[in-house]
């Protein structure tokens, strides 16, 4: 789609100058302005550019807090009060960057359903999909290390307890949790790497970013049909048609960023983590940030052993498995039809996905006990079941819906039937 | 768009009203022995600093400082509230410095190498009652009474749900005070009949952590005289001290609302801005 050549013409002198030696305006007019998507884009495709805003915002604010904090045991806890209460605006760099952390990943749950729903990662798009799952990697990493440096008791414990997976692997997983802790348990080795690694994340996954958007631009965005893009007629330029609505949709969120910054700063927190981390005293309640809690239900769902393997390790085996699983989406799914709009059983079962998620999340943030448990383990079997046996079995035995020929008939078609009779709509230069 | 936000809130309404029966069951216990901690949720105070317009009562603040410095500072340190922090409270730069030298604190070593005691001044941190956290320890029998400068940001009683999503709009975020208000007021409750109180522990059915605590009931009616005729009551001292620590805990709290609400009129506006743009932009295509 973007394959072929370039429709940038330098003007000036200057412009021809740097054309001939480094085309990177070229590069940069060809990618974000010229660059054709569907006319038919929803608010819901606003959400990769939301991302990238969010990304920088993160770093931004991230290398301001790093130069007032100091990665020592002793020191952290005080040193993340002193820019809370000392530092010029450290109270609101501190909260955006705690606060941009949760958005980040509402805003990436929400790109992932809409990846689900409309059938994004089918051909020709698998490794557009597989390296978004890759920045999902990068970007749980990330949290999770980022949450240990503030050194509350939320910080120290949950450290333990996310390392103290990886024992439960036979022979390797001891040496693994102690390469990741430095030592026997979470101390000071552990904050110094875990500083240095999540500095140096963000920007592996700012790296990844820009293969994702490279992947994107030789395959072009998908739409709510799911029809590839046929004809002139069916896209529009993306400057300024797609920047001023990706403008919008990012101000609407920049509003809900905002409101909890300003007014619900610790709401997504954990009270506990103004504590100062205490080795000897063990939260009443571990819990994980609410970004990680569907799949921390589910690891706590497998209470039981399977043949060799117990429990424990089964545990982390499903929720290892449950972002593995992302992996091979493309190839699970076996509908012909990409978009869930045409598939009234899929459509079905991906909002009953959707709640499922939801549930867990809730789930996880409950004690793992009695009929939490059952439903843990419920939720983890819609999870898997989902993907395993739901995706594959629906594309062979659903009837999907007729398509429009063409995305500008769809586009057409949706506009007339207010008032109209339907079917007069498709526009005659896309016929045949 | 619109149909996946719906498709959202249907869907996380659905499982949350599922599972708020199976919450309420876990709830249920029993009354002599309970195992979910608080026994009793606190109520839901009137804060001025609550709400988009929040601001501390510099008033009310005073009376909470001097609520700390006579009786809970016996115990309890604060040792990240510098004493120039105190200017916020509408104090003076000699008021402070006076306040401030009321304090002796370990000076740097002198030149024969011993470290002797000096005023403290404003550039000095609330000195902590106790050497070390073995001494507090050892005078509390076994339980070492927490830091304030954050206890009312480290405290909240779990809301549960559908209270946590009405949180959300009503930006309900005082659940520190309320509990710390809670706890003041909750001693002197008789325990339900058969309830085992270990010994050396007090009875309170707020306590986040279990059904007493060791800390015996430490404000009472008429124990701290107010200058300003606020009445002296153990109610009113609860609220003020929850107050203070609020503020302890989260002084810029009025700068942060007050920039929230530029910053969103701002973005509100902008929005608006940006919609009539793109109105405009997509007014001659189809989508």
């Amino acid at each position: 789609m973007s394959g072929g050549h370039s429709s940038y013409t330098p003007n000036t002198g200057i412009e021809k100058w740097i054309d001939a030696r480094l085309p990177l305006p070229r590069l940069m007019y060809d990618s974000f302005v010229a660059y054709p998507v569907p006319r038919n884009l929803n608010y819901a495709y606003a959400f990769g550019g939301i991302l990238a805003l969010m990304l920088v915002s993160q770093i931004l604010t991230g290398v301001v807090l790093a130069m007032h904090y100091a990665a020592d045991t002793g020191l952290a806890f005080t040193s993340v009060e002193k820019i809370m209460r000392d530092v010029n605006s450290g109270w609101l760099l501190r909260y955006l960057h705690s606060n941009g952390a949760s958005m980040f990943f509402l805003a990436v749950y929400v790109h992932i359903f809409r990846g689900l729903y409309y059938g994004s990662y089918k051909a020709p798009r698998e490794l557009l999909w597989i390296l978004g799952v890759i920045i999902l990697l990068l970007m749980m990493a990330t949290a999770f290390m980022g949450y240990v440096l503030p050194w509350g008791q939320m910080s120290f414990w949950g450290a333990t307890v996310i390392t103290g997976f990886f024992t439960a692997f036979p022979i390797i997983g001891d040496p693994i949790q102690q390469l990741l802790l430095g030592g026997f348990a979470v101390d000071n080795p552990t904050l110094n790497r875990f500083f240095s690694l999540h500095y140096l994340l963000p920007f592996m996954i700012a790296g990844v970013v820009v293969l994702h958007v490279w992947a994107l631009h030789v395959t072009g965005q998908t739409n709510p049909t799911g029809i590839e893009v046929k004809s002139k007629t069916d896209t529009v330029a993306f400057t300024p048609y797609a920047t001023v609505k990706d403008a919008f949709g990012l101000v609407l969120f920049f509003i809900l960023f905002a409101y909890f910054v300003f007014y619900l700063p610790n709401y997504m927190g954990h009270p506990d983590n103004y504590i100062q981390a205490d080795s000897l005293k063990t939260p009443a309640h571990i819990v994980p940030e609410w970004y990680f809690l569907p799949f921390y239900a589910m690891l706590r769902a497998i209470t039981f052993n399977i043949g060799p393997i117990n429990s424990k390790l089964g545990g982390v085996l499903i929720m290892f498995g449950s972002i593995a699983i992302l992996f091979i989406v493309p190839w699970l799914d076996t509908s012909k039809v990409r978009s869930a709009v045409y598939r009234p059983w899929y459509k079905l079962f991906f909002w009953v996905f959707v709640a499922n998620a939801i549930m867990l999340g809730w789930l996880g943030s409950r004690p793992a006990e009695g009929l939490y448990t059952l439903f843990s383990q419920v939720g983890t079997a819609y999870y898997f079941g989902f993907f395993v046996v739901l995706m594959p079995l629906l594309g062979l035995i659903e009837t999907p819906r007729r398509l429009p020929n063409s995305i500008t008939e769809a586009v057409l078609a949706k506009n007339k039937s207010g008032g109209q009779p339907a079917g007069i709509a498709a526009a005659p230069e896309t016929k045949g | 768009m619109k149909k996946i936000l719906l498709g959202l809130a249907a869907a996380g309404l659905g499982t949350m009203l599922a599972f708020s029966g199976a919450y309420a069951a876990e709830e249920a216990h029993n009354a002599a022995e309970p195992t979910h901690f608080p026994i009793k949720k606190p109520a839901e105070l009137d804060w001025t600093f609550a709400g988009p317009f929040g601001h501390y009562d510099k008033q009310q603040l005073q009376r909470g400082l001097k609520i700390y410095k006579e009786v809970c500072s016996a115990c309890h340190s604060m040792n990240l509230v510098p004493f120039r922090s105190l200017e916020e409270l509408g104090y003076t730069e000699a008021q402070v410095k006076a306040f401030a030298a009321e304090y002796e604190v370990p000076d740097a070593p002198n030149a024969d190498g011993e470290i002797v005691n000096r005023k403290a001044i404003p550039a000095d941190h609330f000195p902590s009652p106790y050497p070390n956290a073995q001494a507090a320890a050892a005078a509390n029998g076994g339980a070492v009474p927490p830091d304030f400068s954050l206890i009312a940001k480290a405290r909240a009683v779990e809301r549960g749900f559908p209270l946590f999503l009405a949180d959300i709009f009503t930006q309900y975020q005082e659940g520190g005070p309320d509990y710390i208000h809670a706890l003041l007021t909750g001693f002197g409750e008789t325990p339900p009949e058969g309830m085992q109180i270990p010994e050396g522990t007090h009875y309170n059915p707020y306590f986040i952590a279990a059904k007493s605590l060791a800390m015996a009931q430490p404000l009472q009616d008429g124990q701290v005289t107010y200058d300003d005729g606020s009445p002296q009551t153990l109610a009113q001292y609860s609220q003020d001290i929850s107050a203070f620590l609020m503020w302890a805990a989260e002084p810029h709290l009025e700068e942060r609302k007050k920039t929230g609400f530029r910053v969103m009129i701002f973005l509100v506006l902008f929005a608006g801005l940006v919609y009539v743009a793109k109105r405009r932009i997509w007014a001659d295509v189809e989508h």
